[in-house]
């Protein structure tokens, strides 16, 4: 504290406050010490776990060539899968969130809220159970298509997956499913845009879209990006989708999208491998878990910065 | 059981900012004492140090001494707490529980303090308190109603009721009547005069009038500058702020050539 | 909220209809957009029905070729800057039908499948001892509401202390600290807390330690920041008032802060925890990790393997046995009756919202 126009500051007194007051101040504070310990113990859990999988020798690994060897074509894959679903969800969820805040009928623009809200409310395993059985049979043709007539990009090289099993169905279940947090996020700040800049950007004889790319993009933008990457932390790490629905083959690294042989993401890899592995392989998947853990604690991070940033400059 | 107040020397700070300063004044028991001023001038702030609800607000605080009947009521060991609750607050809009009827509003003093009442003393602080506020004859046929769903005067008298079933020693009233309509004012005005005869009464109010028309007593509180801390310029008998004040600011205030 | 006023008339330059002497902007009649794409629609039917071509190209031509249509004609009557407003209104109105698509074939997908099993048997028994038809979910429901009623008799006191403090005691590095790192909790992977469930648990049980309370601690782990954050919101809107007003009754603060923040805040508080509970009831992962699968029915948390819902679900898939469609029928009907207690769920939320709020009735 500076003291600019305060004189001696009295002997600092503790105030009288009952034993209840005590108690029950220290709970709540003992509370929110505790969450920052469960924090501190997912991370040192995961270390202490990871630490033989690092210092094993490297043929005792799945796969025979150590712990990087090992997790870094399921880091490969779980980027993949997320960047897909990042750039499919992002300018679908823009558009949705314009679509709820300035184009549907007022009416009906909340209960169309809600039915996007929705899709958050559904459980991974049934988006899993939804890629295999619906999305996934239904692209093989565009797969087939893209095959054909694209497949001079190392994206479609094929051979086209006969099943739709492939990396990109992967990353548009993903894109399904991270739709719903952008777009809230968006429909938030949209409607938060001052309507004396939409007026103003009206008053200039612009159409709605002109007014929307002057007024409500650029004052939305971070809390879309803030959105987006928050979407990006969930992709990141989810799991039985994308472990249903991607056909997996160990150890691969490539870009090809719509084969039926792909890399696995960490967090399905997990899944698929964790129920029956013993001994130092159980280290190896809580290591790439460890991995999971530090990218999207990373993204998470950074995302809520430009949220929170955000958030201060508005007030 | 009214009580005589004896502030000396009160500073009164938001964190490092002195916003009332260098206070001494003398409250009489079983009068009224209106303390008026221009807005920001510290009024509300030195009421409400009064009964230590200052210091809800982070970083405030408060130096000096504020004497009831010989405690000091920002001694080392005073809880605030028993400090509310000798020296009651009505405030500037009314606020009842919205979670509680009329009747629970009227209790909630008693009853949030976890004190074991039978149920035939506390229907009869219930009415007593309804009564006290002049309100008893307006609900008492709807007791269990939500207290959020009385007008705003009754509102107003329904926190009064409130207040005074704790049976404080001294009713602090911070602008009371300034989101009420004229009837309601009224009402509040005249159960103001009615209450004095057991309760000390301090009352902020912007409206000179009511000063002049309710209290026995009245202060002026003013500031020299924005940024600047205020002050208490004069405390005199109301009649004679309102006749013939001692400093000219006093004078300017009422015969309203500013604020 | 606040929301645009609709001006459509403002969508062509200001001046040009006041200018004197000029005709007014010419515009295309209303319902020109929704009148092309239904004509196209129709013809699309039609094209479907005779040459055979799937669903899929076909509602992506109306949409190309519709959106094509409308700007030209706009673009040719209105003017470019008309012409790229209503092609950026398709590409918006387009977004939401293509959201729409994804919920409307899971919803229908997994009724479809899902019905022919759900009987009273389904729901009674347990698959102690089957193979092939028959069979149920009895034991991995009450999998599920052990473990979610564990994980909220965890996460709800020290969520919602939590928030209690973040409200009304915090301040400083520590209410940063802890609001920061709640909201980056929100984004732990399931699988993660799943895992570190395990490592925990490794160290009390040996390798290979499988236990519903383990998966309730999981679950917690993701439950407690949805919790802080709801609870934290509803706290704040909570009028200051109140506070000051008990605090002048010359009661506690802490006595405050129960009998009168938490009872005022209780319908948003029963809202977010049954929002929360329906986040963690469909986790999969952790379950998978922590809890693994039984046949029988297992009601004791801390006495090895037990059976949950999704994870169920999960192996009735992709393990579904000989011959396979029992199997996999199962997977679907569990699939459905998790979506089921879902939307429940969330439609209970909102109930609570509407049957708990304050009343204001005279």
């Amino acid at each position: 504290m500076t003291a600019t126009s305060a004189p001696a500051q009295p002997p600092t007194r503790r105030p009288v406050r009952s034993l209840g007051d005590r108690l029950f101040a220290g709970s709540a504070t003992g509370a929110g010490i505790l969450i920052l310990l469960l924090l501190a113990g997912v991370a040192a859990f995961l270390v202490v776990q990871s630490v033989p999988a690092v210092t094993a020798p490297a043929d005792s690994i799945p796969g025979g060539e150590g712990i990087v060897a090992y997790v870094w074509p399921l880091v490969f894959g779980t980027l993949l899968a997320a960047v897909i679903a990042l750039l499919v969800a992002t300018p679908l969820a823009i558009g949705i969130a314009l679509f709820t805040t300035y184009y549907a009928p007022r009416r009906v623009a909340q209960p169309l809220g809600y039915l996007v809200d929705l899709l958050a409310a559904i459980p991974s395993v049934v988006y899993g159970f939804w890629g295999i059985a619906w999305l996934a049979p239904h692209l093989v043709p565009s797969y087939r298509w893209l095959d054909e007539h694209a497949g001079w990009l190392p994206f479609f090289a094929g051979p086209a997956s006969a099943t739709g099993r492939t990396m990109l169905t992967a990353g548009l279940v993903l894109a399904i499913m991270i739709l719903p947090i952008i777009s809230a996020i968006s429909r938030e700040v949209f409607s938060q845009v001052p309507s004396l800049h939409r007026e103003a950007a009206l008053a200039l004889g612009a159409t709605r879209w002109e007014m929307i790319r002057m007024a409500v993009l650029p004052y939305g933008r971070s809390g879309v990006i803030g959105g987006a990457m928050l979407g990006l932390g969930r992709a990141l790490g989810e799991t039985l989708a994308v472990a249903l629905v991607l056909s997996v083959t160990s150890g691969l690294v490539t870009v090809n999208l719509i084969s039926s042989s792909n890399p696995a993401t960490i967090a399905a890899n997990i899944a698929l491998n964790f129920p029956e592995a013993t001994g130092i392989g159980v280290n190896a998947l809580i290591a790439s878990g460890l991995a999971l853990f530090v990218i999207t604690f990373a993204v998470n991070l950074l995302a809520r910065a430009v949220v929170n940033r955000r958030a201060e400059f508005s007030e | 059981m009214a009580k005589r107040i004896d502030v000396s020397d009160l500073d009164i700070y938001y964190g490092d900012f002195l916003a009332v300063q260098d206070v001494t004044v003398s409250i009489e028991p079983r009068s009224i004492t209106a303390l008026i001023g221009p807005s920001g001038c510290g009024k509300s702030t030195f009421l409400r140090s009064l009964n230590r609800m200052h210091e809800v607000i982070p970083g405030a605080r408060v130096e000096g001494k504020v004497v009831m009947d010989g405690v000091d009521l920002y001694g080392v060991d005073t809880d605030p707490v028993a400090v509310r609750r000798q020296i009651g607050m009505v405030f500037q809009r009314p606020n009842p529980f919205p979670t509680m009827s009329i009747y629970d509003n009227v209790v909630a003093g008693v009853r949030l303090n976890g004190k074991r009442v039978k149920k035939a003393d506390l229907d009869a602080l219930a009415e007593r308190s309804l009564r006290g506020a002049n309100l008893w004859d307006e609900v008492k046929d709807r007791l269990d109603r939500p207290g959020a769903g009385l007008s705003g005067g009754q509102q107003q008298r329904l926190c009064i009721a409130r207040a005074i079933a704790v049976e404080p020693d001294v009713l602090l009233m911070d602008e009371p009547c300034s989101a009420l309509d004229p009837i309601s004012t009224l009402a509040i005005e005249d159960l103001m005069t009615e209450l004095k005869e057991r309760f000390t009464i301090v009352i902020v109010t912007h409206n000179m009038q009511q000063a002049a028309r309710v209290s026995e007593h009245t202060g002026f509180f003013n500031l020299s500058g924005v940024g600047q801390p205020g002050r208490l310029i004069e405390f005199n008998p109301t009649e004679k702020i309102f006749s013939n004040p001692d400093e000219k600011a006093t004078e300017d205030y009422i015969s309203g050539r500013f604020g | 909220m606040s929301r645009p006023t609709r001006t459509p008339d403002l969508g062509q330059p200001a001046g040009a209809s006041l200018a004197a002497g000029q005709p007014r902007a010419r515009r295309l009649p209303r319902r020109t957009a929704t009148g092309v794409f239904a004509v196209l629609t129709v013809l699309a039917v039609l094209l479907g029905l005779t040459t055979g071509l799937g669903v899929v190209p076909l509602v992506l031509l109306v949409a190309v070729v519709g959106t094509l249509v409308v700007v030209l004609l706009s673009r040719a009557v209105e003017g470019a800057r008309k012409a790229t407003d209503r092609f950026v209104t398709c590409l918006v109105v387009g977004a939401f039908a293509l959201a729409m698509v994804p919920l409307v074939s899971l919803v229908w997908t997994v009724v479809s499948s899902g019905l022919p099993r759900l009987d009273a048997e389904f729901f009674h028994s347990s698959m102690l001892g089957i193979l092939g038809p028959g069979g149920g979910v009895y034991h991995a429901i009450m999998g599920t509401l052990v473990i979610t009623g564990i994980t909220t008799l965890m996460s709800v006191p020290i969520g919602l202390l939590t928030a209690v403090y973040l409200v009304e005691y915090g301040h400083g590095r520590l209410k940063r600290a802890i609001t920061f790192l709640v909201d980056v909790m929100t984004g732990i992977p399931s699988i993660v807390a799943g895992l570190f469930a395990y490592a925990l648990f490794v160290i009390f049980f040996g390798e290979g330690v499988r236990m519903g309370f383990g998966g309730a601690v999981a679950l917690s782990v993701l439950m407690v920041p949805v919790v802080v954050r709801s609870a934290e919101e509803v706290l704040k809107l909570v009028p200051n008032e109140l506070r000051e007003a008990s605090y002048a009754l010359g009661v506690p603060k802490w006595r405050t802060i129960v009998k009168v923040v938490l009872p005022t805040a209780v319908a948003g508080l029963g809202t977010g925890i049954t929002l929360a509970i329906a986040r963690v009831i469909g986790e999969t992962a952790p379950l998978l990790v922590i809890a693994g699968t039984t046949t029988a029915t297992n009601l004791d948390p801390f006495d090895g393997r037990m059976a949950t819902l999704p994870v169920f679900a999960y192996y009735q898939l992709t393990q579904p046995g000989v011959p396979p469609e029992d199997g996999i029928n199962r997977a679907w009907t569990a699939a459905l009756v998790l979506i089921a207690i879902v939307l429940v769920l969330n439609l209970v939320a909102r109930l609570i919202g509407r049957v708990f709020a304050p009343k204001t009735g005279r």
